[in-house]
């Protein structure tokens, strides 16, 4: 029996163990069998939607020449702090911008806007009180920003380990934060965000003189989710750390813009 | 905890995927396959399903989801096994150059359409 979807997902392998195919592909709703009611075939991801619009995103910030990093955590863990301090150090360099997300407050897009970056806020409360952003809320953001004048663009996504990990938003890198107050175990308990990222920063290393934490446990629990990933071991503090973060940061952007 | 996101598109993709000569027809079943891997709570997603599907061709409908394992190829000795813990290493070779086979799925499968009383 011909069963167009499934043809398409096998051969549209999106990320790894990720299949992905498009709606149009999807639409071609087979009738199977019949036991019961009848039964039709619709083999489509429920993030189609999603998906779709993250794919058009990342053409869009190929053509404009665009690298867009996003950047995920628990909440408190220091995304904000991190950010403040990469932009300090990158925005010589590259032309950057800013899109954060918070479920209500201003006070992150406050505090980064400081960097002299356009930063555009996104309450996801108007898009009800979401966990993430997803690639719609993001192509919205961009209406805000004029990416001919922007190199890199840094996302920052709901303080949440668990949901961003599922939303594709046309990104080129992924980053996490784990901060050294959370507790050795997380990686293995959010696997998916820890597989899905590029990088990892085990940040707040400051405090580890008042702390009973083992930092290579930590990072050994990183590396068993996610084999051969860089882990940062970072202050945004104190900075203590940051050169080989940024260096990492610095050669991931100038490998998109040339 | 974006179930209640995720609830809503299976109804709006399960509602669209009704044959043109059929609308009107009620869904009586979701075939769902989910990933172990995939970041949803198949309880949480059934009730955010229930709550959202009211007023709909599939308002009182089932989920049916299945559970897909997390299925691992490695790249170096194409050893192929299930990972069953969150260790994603190959247990032959060691090496952790290895592909994910399935365990990210979040698919409708199909639907079932009720059966007319008459």
């Amino acid at each position: 029996m011909l069963i167009d979807g499934i043809n398409a997902i096998k051969a549209c392998h999106h990320k790894e163990g990720h299949p992905h195919h498009h709606p149009h592909e999807g639409h071609s709703a087979v009738e199977t069998h019949t036991h019961g009611g009848r039964e039709i075939k619709v083999v489509r991801r429920v993030l189609d939607a999603n998906d779709m619009m993250a794919d058009a995103n990342r053409r869009r910030f190929a053509e404009e020449k665009v690298f867009v990093l996003n950047l995920m955590s628990s909440p408190g863990s220091g995304k904000t702090t991190t950010l403040e301090k990469t932009l300090q150090h990158l925005m010589p360099e590259f032309r950057c911008a800013v899109i954060v997300g918070d479920i209500c407050t201003t006070q992150d897009a406050d505090r980064l806007a400081a960097s002299g970056a356009p930063v555009v806020q996104i309450n996801t409360d108007e898009f009800g009180g979401d966990c993430h952003l997803a690639a719609h809320v993001i192509e919205k953001a961009l209406g805000g920003l004029d990416l001919d004048e922007i190199d890199v663009l840094i996302v920052e996504n709901i303080g949440n380990l668990v949901c961003p990990a599922e939303f594709d938003i046309g990104e080129d890198k992924r980053t996490v934060i784990l901060s050294v107050t959370e507790g050795e175990d997380k990686p293995l308990k959010y696997p998916l965000m820890f597989r899905e990222c590029d990088a990892a920063l085990l940040n707040k290393i400051d405090l580890l003189p008042y702390l009973d934490y083992d930092v290579k446990l930590a990072a050994d629990n990183i590396l068993q989710i996610h084999p051969g990933m860089p882990v940062f071991e970072t202050s945004a503090k104190t900075e203590e750390g940051f050169e080989p973060w940024l260096a990492w940061l610095r050669s991931s952007a100038k490998e998109k813009l040339g | 905890m974006h179930e209640m996101g995720v609830a809503m598109q299976i109804v709006e993709i399960a509602a669209a995927s009704i044959p043109a000569d059929l609308v009107g027809s009620r869904v009586a079943t979701v075939n769902l396959k989910v990933g172990k891997l995939s970041a949803i709570v198949p309880d949480s997603l059934k009730f955010c399903f229930e709550a959202v599907s009211k007023d709909t061709a599939l308002e009182g409908a089932r989920l049916h989801i299945t559970e897909i394992p997390v299925r691992a190829v490695c790249n170096a000795c194409r050893n192929e096994w299930t990972i069953e813990q969150p260790a994603f290493v190959c247990h032959t070779c060691n090496s952790g150059d290895i592909t994910l086979l399935s365990g990210r799925e979040l698919d409708i499968e199909s639907i079932e359409l009720a059966e007319e009383d008459n």
